[in-house]
């Protein structure tokens, strides 16, 4: 199979798109002269013209709330941030507007829009610029929040997420854009809403998502070394989570630790950790145990920054602590 | 205040050709012989007729929630949704009633949804604030101040993009126009050159703040559109004609491409913000001086004065309404509460 970097493989699913179905374009600011931010869509407007590939002035309430009423509208935007920390200026949008949509108007109104922005800490861009709120999206009814991890799920997840009805949040992990992967010629989706065994094991169950694979992958491999073997779950999407499928798991390993890319307190695995406890104590022989990155505003320097992110050794922690292993 | 707007009041002004463009109003022979007066009447009164019976049924623990009525701002809504088309959106705010009837919602459906009961336009999920009718082109009842705007240029977005000659027009408060989000909605539109029309209902209060205590730049909005490029229009909003009138040459440009166009229509809401204001913070010389110009009471005044319509005319579709409206009521609440289970439908599609 041909290896693909991660941002080819979502530039792939958005070309596809914008070649098939013609009430498909993109806003975002810088998208088309300057060839996107972290250059997603370079050469798109040279491609599909000013129409279909709209640079935006710098108001991101204003082109997000553009995109939740040309949707209305009947066509299908793809807006993207320049940053996930960004979608904080128009969250009033993203909430109030494009996932209450169609409840208050009684399903008369969907909102079919992808709204893309790369997400997560690690290249030293500071508090402002190094957040994560896919973990707060995922908490609002009426949108669904996906986040890759491999260039073969960010392809399949972009298929199902631009052919999707509703709001739609591809979370994409800055530090994976140039992460490569294989992914087939031939055409394939994944499900919103379903997690990735990546790995089957019959000791622990680690549970992860986007660039929290990467220690929890690292972890696996050093638990294989000491002879544990470890189930790795990769959620996909955030929301729905797929609760049924942590829960099959852990009724095979009996142990659990859930980790969090983003910060501990109030993250997707908080939620995931609750459900657990109620769904699976008694398959459990020990408690859920919680990883995330240190509850700080992110740090610059790059020491402070590593120490802050979840690393396998985190993980390794977790385990030992919580089973013994 | 009043006076101000009394200067401006039969005069739609351009500030961007500072062409005038023309006095409006019942002296107008041309405007007066293609209008259908009864019609812009009757729409009026319902919508005053609806208010009160809100009101009543407010007072009576019927209808719950915030409820904002329109009383007083009849002539604006009406005047300018008389010149749209079937393919045109209309995107409101919370105020919303007088835009849903004027677009020609359902009058049971829309009371109903007041009451929350199934039969509602929403199913009884949305609420007096969120209005809906998507095949009517009524895209809401939006109840974040200003928030509506850029879902209004999204759908002028998409009507340029399809490329018809169709438009979106938004109604909001002066209130909103201290919101960022106004800013970045005008300059988007602005630059993208899309087919809406902004239209500013200036009501002189955002709930208890009048216009000097929240904005620096006095109470005129429209010279300020300038900033954008976007040609804007004051006009009197008691005198449904002029608002008609007004409305149409804006109209007329957008759908000629000239891009987005601003109207100004001054107006005074008669009761308080919502039915929970007691409205310390105007004195009721003010709120008379504006019902003297009330447009349900001095429309039909004229219309008979000119010999345009008789008495009997308009004494008839007051009977006509009156009924409508007690149906509407009757309707709503005989119409059974949603199903438990309907809390999960339409949360995604
Ligand atoms: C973001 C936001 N802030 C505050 C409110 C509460 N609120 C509702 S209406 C209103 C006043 C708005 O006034 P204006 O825009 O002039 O419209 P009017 O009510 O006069 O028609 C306020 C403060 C809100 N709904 N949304
Ligand atoms: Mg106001």
């Amino acid at each position: 199979m041909p290896e693909i970097l991660l941002r080819e493989a979502l530039k792939r699913g958005l070309e596809e798109a914008l070649e098939s179905d013609p009430r498909v374009f993109m806003m975002g600011e810088d998208i088309g002269e300057y060839g996107g931010a972290y250059a997603v869509t370079d050469g798109f407007l040279k491609k599909f013209g000013p129409e279909r590939i709209k640079d935006t002035p710098i108001s991101e309430q204003a082109f997000l709330g553009a995109g939740i009423g040309a949707a209305a509208a009947g066509l299908r935007p793809i807006v993207e941030f320049m940053s996930i920390s960004f979608t904080l200026v128009a969250f009033d949008q993203i909430v109030n507007m494009a996932a209450n949509l169609r409840y208050m108007s009684g399903g008369q109104i969907s909102v079919p829009m992808v709204i893309r922005a790369p997400t997560g800490a690690g290249v030293q861009l500071g508090a402002t610029h190094s957040q994560s709120f896919e973990t707060w999206l995922a908490e609002v009814p009426g949108m669904k929040v996906v986040c890759p991890s491999n260039p073969y799920d960010a392809l399949g997840l972009m298929r199902s997420a631009i052919k999707d009805n509703n709001p739609v949040l591809v979370a994409e992990p800055a530090l994976l854009y140039g992460a490569k992967g294989e992914v087939p010629d031939e055409y394939y989706e994944i499900e919103i809403g379903k997690a990735d065994v990546t790995r089957e094991g019959s000791d622990i169950t680690l549970v992860s998502y986007g660039y929290g694979m990467r220690p929890v992958n690292d972890a696996a491999d050093k638990l294989a070394s000491r002879g544990v073997s470890a189930e790795v779950l990769d959620l996909r999407s955030l929301s729905p989570v797929d609760m049924d499928a942590i829960v099959a798991s852990v009724q095979k390993t009996n142990r659990v630790v859930v980790v969090d890319n983003a910060r501990r307190r109030g993250g997707v695995m908080a939620e995931i950790a609750a459900d657990l406890q109620e769904r699976a104590s008694e398959w459990l022989d020990g408690p859920v145990m919680r990883v995330g990155s240190i509850d700080v505003p992110w740090p610059y320097n790059r020491g402070l920054e590593r120490e802050v992110l979840v690393d396998a050794d985190n993980v390794l922690t977790a385990v030992a602590d919580g089973y013994g292993l | 205040m009043a006076s101000s707007t009394k200067s401006n009041s039969k005069t739609a002004k351009s500030s961007k050709n500072g062409k005038k463009s023309g006095t409006a109003g019942l002296d107008e022979s041309v405007v007066t012989s293609k209008v259908d007066h009864l019609e812009l009447f009757r729409q009026m009164f319902l919508i005053r007729q609806f208010e009160i019976a809100c009101g009543e049924n407010y007072s009576k623990g019927l209808i719950r929630g915030f409820l904002h009525l329109y009383i007083g701002q009849e002539a604006t809504g009406v005047g300018a949704i008389s010149t749209l088309r079937e393919d045109d959106y209309v995107v409101s705010h919370y105020r919303d009633h007088g835009h849903a009837l004027a677009r020609g919602l359902d009058v049971n459906r829309s009371m109903a949804e007041l009451f929350g009961r199934a039969t509602g336009t929403s199913k009884g999920k949305g609420g007096s604030m969120h209005l809906f009718d998507a095949a009517k082109g009524f895209m809401g009842g939006h109840a974040i101040v200003a928030g509506q705007l850029p879902l209004a240029a999204g759908l002028a977005l998409a009507q340029q993009y399809n490329k018809t000659d169709a438009l979106t027009i938004c109604f909001f408060g002066d209130g909103s126009t201290n919101q960022g989000i106004y800013h970045e909605t005008m300059n988007l539109a602005a630059v993208w050159k899309l087919p809406v029309l902004f239209f500013l209902e200036n009501n002189m209060y955002g709930m208890g703040s009048s216009i000097e205590r929240v904005r620096a730049g006095g109470i005129d909005f429209y010279p300020g559109m300038a900033t954008y490029g976007i040609p804007a229009a004051e006009v009197d909003g008691m005198d449904v004609l002029a608002v008609k009138e007004a409305t149409e040459i804006a109209v007329e440009r957008i759908r000629d491409g000239e891009g987005p166009q601003f109207i100004e229509a001054k107006t005074f809401r008669f009761s308080g913000h919502s039915l929970a204001d007691g409205q310390k913070y105007r004195g009721q010389d003010e709120v008379k001086e504006w019902e003297e110009r009330d447009p349900v009471a001095t429309f039909p005044a004229q219309l008979i004065k000119r010999g345009l319509v008789t008495s009997d005319q308009i004494d008839e579709i007051k009977t006509e309404v009156n009924e409508a409206v007690a149906k509407a009521v009757e309707f709503a609440e005989q119409s059974p509460d949603p199903d438990l289970p309907e809390i999960y439908n339409d949360v995604l599609a």
